[in-house]
């Protein structure tokens, strides 16, 4: 790839910068470390960013997230392999799918989305921390299928969300493809000139994720910002996929947890039988033991705030962990994610610093297209 | 970030402390940490009548991203809280000298020494800048 086209990332004391990191600085972002790159937290108001998502729409430069095209007559077989759910469910073009990659012991080395292309052509993204270990895992695992693996990092990616997100970004797409990608359904993809623009998210709301060279990025940026779209950091981020129960890897789940205690039991396809995934094997142990932990919702009832980490008691059962813990703006109330112990029971206790507090038992998500999902 | 309010005292943890006569002080937090902290979401404040050391855990304010402990600047007994920060904890981030103060105290003496004035608060936010 041509040294030029990595002109944003510094690579000495300063963290990375996508190319949009000047735009942030315009728009009054407070600049934070995320996984080594300089990432907008907030641009004033992390709440008012989320509701604005909910409500109306928002965007999020992605652009630090990993991109790589996979390519060769076996990337179906080698994917097949790679990955716990099945691509071969994937037969129309521009479909994703969202999936885990496994170690041998059906721990998470990370969790990705898999578009499908063609038989011999799929792009993946992955998460920006996890880059060079999937990056070293991908290619190693690749060798014996001769595929080819291509990091696409000069491609920048904005999430456009929100109900009126698609309508208010619809004029960024070049014009001739602008149509179809109005007219693509939920969890597909589509090459749109050098664009490539998905009808996919990390919010719980509709929206786009637009790919596009890097040297476009800024301009598509001002474009949004003067249709009305508000500029969203990682706060606001993490608030809106919390409530939408979508797993963060690192605080959700890692290597030494399985899907299947990560509330992702779903992504795992244990059918065809036969088909030999990485980590299928410690799955299939896993799967049959009734002792395994459970991956809830919870929502405070008392007063306060959950937070990562903090413990949960079980009376008489056992004791668990908050994965992920915040403040729901929407609900107004604070929820988390937690794996606790196996057992049928509908409360439980947080030690929130030193207090116990009462939780309710919920199942996720607690937020869908602008709604609660659960009573409050 | 606007001025300093000038008739205030501040604490290297970005607290402010105003003395209202008789020995009461009020304490809050300074804009500074309001927004650093981002939206606050809830506040935990100490009952009226407790005692609490120079130093020692008073409440503790959550943003959306933190929790964050507020400090008894100087030692003394609680003798009022904001009771509306309980519903309405973004007071502290629209108007953290105001209506977004936080505890009212008794104190004994107040050694203004141990506390910064408006200008060296001010060089302490200028040197964070840096």
């Amino acid at each position: 790839m041509p040294a030029a086209l990595f002109y944003w990332q510094t690579g000495d004391r300063m963290g990375s910068k996508t190319p949009l990191y000047d735009s942030h600085v315009r728009s009054g972002a407070r600049i934070v470390d995320f996984g080594g790159w300089d990432m907008p937290l907030h641009y004033g108001s992390q709440k008012e960013e989320h509701h604005a998502v909910r409500n109306k729409a928002g965007m999020f430069d992605v652009s630090h997230m990993t991109i790589v095209d996979l390519k060769g007559e076996r990337a179906r077989d080698f994917l097949r392999y790679l990955v716990a759910n099945d691509v071969a469910r994937l037969k129309e073009y521009g479909k994703a799918l969202y999936t885990c990659m496994l170690n041998e012991a059906g721990g998470v080395i990370d969790d990705l989305i898999v578009y499908y292309l063609a038989d011999d052509d799929y792009r993946i993204v992955v998460n920006a921390a996890t880059r060079d270990k999937d990056l070293a895992w991908i290619r190693k695992q690749a060798e014996a299928f001769g595929v080819s693996i291509s990091e696409r990092a000069e491609l920048a990616m904005i999430a456009v969300q929100g109900p009126e997100a698609r309508k208010l970004a619809a004029p960024v797409i070049p014009e001739q493809h602008r149509e179809a990608a109005l007219a693509l359904k939920p969890f597909f993809g589509m090459a749109a000139g050098d664009f490539f623009v998905a009808r996919t998210g990390y919010t719980g709301e509709d929206g786009w994720e637009i790919l596009m060279p890097a040297r476009e990025a800024p301009a598509v940026w001002d474009r949004l910002l003067a249709t009305g779209v508000e500029p969203c950091g990682l706060g606001a981020r993490d608030t809106l996929r919390l409530e939408a129960a979508m797993n963060l890897y690192g605080s959700d789940m890692d290597e030494t947890i399985s899907p299947l205690e990560s509330g992702l039991g779903w992504t795992v396809a244990w059918e065809p039988a036969d088909r030999d995934f990485i980590g299928r094997a410690a799955l299939e142990t896993e799967k049959a033991r009734t002792d395994r932990r459970r991956f809830v919702g919870l929502l405070l009832e008392d007063k306060g705030v959950l937070r990562n980490h903090m413990k949960v008691v079980v009376d008489g059962i056992g004791e668990g962990e908050i994965t992920s813990g915040g403040f729901s703006p929407t609900l107004d109330r604070s929820i988390a994610l937690a794996r606790v112990p196996a057992g049928d029971y509908d409360s439980a206790k947080v030690d929130v610093r030193g207090k116990l507090l009462n939780v309710r038992i919920v199942k996720p998500p607690f937020v869908r297209n602008g709604k609660a999902c659960i009573d409050i | 970030m606007s001025e300093l309010p000038g008739d205030l005292l501040y604490t290297n943890d970005h607290e402010w402390l105003r003395q209202e006569g008789d020995g009461i002080v009020v304490v809050g937090i300074t804009e500074h940490a309001a927004t650093a902290l981002g939206d606050l979401v809830y506040v935990e404040l100490p009952e009226v009548g407790q005692d609490v050391d120079a130093g020692g855990e008073m409440a503790v304010v959550e943003s959306v991203k933190a929790a964050s402990d507020v400090y008894a600047p100087i030692a003394g007994s609680v003798t009022e809280v904001n009771e509306e920060l309980a519903d309405d904890p973004e007071k502290i981030n629209a108007d953290p000298y105001g209506d977004g103060w936080i505890v009212k105290m008794q104190v004994a003496e107040l050694d203004e020494s141990e506390l910064m004035s408006p200008d060296a608060y001010q060089k302490l936010l200028d040197e964070l800048d840096d």
